[in-house]
């Protein structure tokens, strides 16, 4: 049975572990001792946990920022990386390259990047005569940093937007000639509306990859800091599980998550109907 | 006539206008390379001089020889390169076995399990990264590169199989029932048949593979706590805790570490751009 690896690792690595993660959510379990069975008490106990909030707070707070401007920009660059000019190949890999840098490489350079004595930004803001910032030394200006760094690595949407594009038949743009539309007429009334399931497409996955992101930065960049304005909801739950040993209670968080990210994915499924274009699904 | 002329101008125009655009962008986005080799050429001194310098003077090349030997650079590449290729090999024997009998087998129930297995795509690694890690501790394999390497060889990622199953999906079936009358068995005709025509989607899979583990920091960080035994990525981040103000000798290492992927990109690159559009398209 060809199949069998595949079919056993699902159960071993997925499914087996996420049934895990319910029960032991409701355990006070730590590396050390015997685990027990306490009811709801770890969810109790996230009501008046002020860090459980805050890392909900900013995990929101980062995955709205950063897939909102993350399809902006790289749906921007893929309509003028779809335009035929000379050397587009090149212009696309240029694009994309940031995108396969490991992540561990990409925290060191942005590190450098946002130093508030030396990085390249604020040599940059102070030239141009705007004050130096504090990035991702401040309370206020971390996430906003981690949002514009994380559009530094949209390869992957772009590609994604791209292949979106020579998907739309020319004759639509053609017509759109004949009634003379401009090319702001053709975008809104042609690229965006066949562009929907890409876009929404591109959302989904955005939603639930920004949830889960944040952990490299955090871990290599700030600590959760300054004053825990970084504490991504994943470091959140790897302080918790494996610096802090409290497996029960870093399970109750990743339940949670998990409830967030399928209740999300639902929505964005139910929305979609009013806006995503199916041209098969045309009546 | 002249709007004909017209109209050819601003089409023109336009498109100068984008390359213009589109060289400015490509500006920002190497800057931060561009800045990180820089940097990893100069004295710490000149790193921090205004205003600032974009040319290394003098150009400091023992940077890099000097970063490579104040952490146990070879050592961690070494453990690197053990876990890339067992995961490598893993997965590109199990998932193409898998990716071949939900699409080109014919067995009850196949369908229902195929959309299950996708069901995977959604289970955020957070809620299974505990459970995991316990099972693990309990088999008394933490410290191992088991934990890392074993999963492969369970079908690699739900991506993966997905991904395969696509390709697979997409080649004739003719092909195997010739095959199969001329008493071939499926084993045989998954891998002299549908592998060899299916390089592009392989490579994809084999690219993906190794961005996974070469940046992967996570696993290395949860399941190694011996320092002989610590992979690249985790060996940078080990590196800035010791060496947080050589900044020069913290660029050449990051440096270092991203040439792999950037070749390994190069090579594969057409395969690649279309394997995720593979993934992105259903």
């Amino acid at each position: 049975m060809l199949a069998l690896p595949g079919i056993v690792g699902y159960f071993l690595w997925v499914l087996g572990p996420t049934i895990a993660a319910i029960f032991m959510s409701f355990t006070n379990w730590s590396l050390a001792g015997k685990p027990q069975w306490i009811g709801w008490e770890n969810y109790a106990k996230l009501f008046n946990d002020f860090i459980f909030k805050k890392s909900l707070f900013v995990t929101f707070y980062y995955a709205i920022g950063s897939v909102v401007a993350g399809l902006l920009v790289s749906f921007f660059w893929a309509l003028l990386l779809n335009v035929k000019v000379p050397g587009r190949s090149l212009f696309r890999t240029f694009f994309f390259i940031p995108s396969i840098t490991p992540s561990v490489a990409v925290a060191m350079v942005w590190l450098t990047l946002y130093h508030p004595q030396f990085g390249l930004l604020n040599h940059i803001f102070k030239s141009i005569g705007l004050p130096a910032l504090r990035w991702i030394y401040d309370e206020k200006q971390v996430i906003p940093a981690f949002i514009v760094m994380s559009t530094w690595t949209i390869g992957y949407t772009i590609t994604i937007f791209l292949a979106g594009l020579q998907g739309i038949p020319e004759y639509l743009y053609e017509a759109a000639m004949l009634d003379g539309a401009t090319w702001w007429h053709k975008l809104c009334h042609v690229t965006i509306p066949m562009m929907t399931p890409t876009i929404f497409f591109n959302l989904l996955m955005g939603v639930i990859g920004a949830l889960q992101g944040g952990f490299t930065q955090a871990y290599i960049m700030t600590s959760g800091g300054p004053n825990y304005s970084s504490m991504f909801y994943t470091y959140y739950i790897f302080l918790t599980g494996f610096q802090y040993g409290k497996m029960g209670y870093a399970c109750a968080l990743s339940v949670i998550i998990f409830a967030i990210i399928i209740c999300l994915t639902v929505i964005i499924f139910r929305t979609s109907r009013y806006w995503v274009y199916y041209e098969a699904l045309r009546k | 006539m002249a709007s004909l002329g017209g109209r050819r101008t601003t089409f023109l125009t336009g498109k100068t206008v984008t390359f213009i655009v589109l060289v400015l962008g490509s500006v920002i986005y190497l800057m931060p390379f561009l800045w990180l080799v820089r940097s990893s050429l100069m004295s710490t001194g000149q790193i921090f001089r205004m205003p600032l310098e974009w040319i290394p003077k003098p150009f400091r090349w023992q940077n890099y020889p000097q970063a490579l030997t104040a952490m146990p650079f070879f050592r961690y590449l070494f453990n690197t390169l053990i876990v890339l290729v067992f995961v490598e090999a893993g997965t590109l024997l199990t998932a193409p076995m898998a990716a071949f009998a939900f699409s080109r087998l014919r067995w009850r129930g196949r369908d229902l399990l195929f959309f299950i297995i996708l069901t995977s795509l959604m289970i955020p690694y957070a809620v299974t990264l505990i459970p995991t890690f316990i099972l693990w501790k309990s088999l008394g394999f933490v410290n191992t590169y088991l934990p890392l390497t074993v999963p492969a060889w369970f079908g690699g990622s739900a991506y993966y199989i997905f991904m395969l199953r696509q390709f697979f999906a997409g080649l004739p079936i003719e092909l195997d029932e010739a095959a199969y009358l001329d008493g071939a068995t499926p084993w045989q005709v998954l891998w002299k048949i549908v592998v060899p025509l299916s390089k592009p989607a392989l490579i994809t899979v084999a690219v993906f593979t190794f961005l996974g583990v070469w940046g992967d920091l996570m696993g290395p960080i949860i399941y190694l706590n011996d320092a002989k035994k610590y992979t690249l990525a985790v060996g940078l981040t080990i590196f800035r805790g010791a060496y947080s103000t050589k900044w020069n000798l913290l660029m050449a290492a990051s440096s270092v570490i991203m040439i792999p992927p950037i070749v390994i990109y190069f090579i594969g690159q057409n395969y690649f751009q279309r394997g995720i559009v593979m993934t992105g398209m259903k």
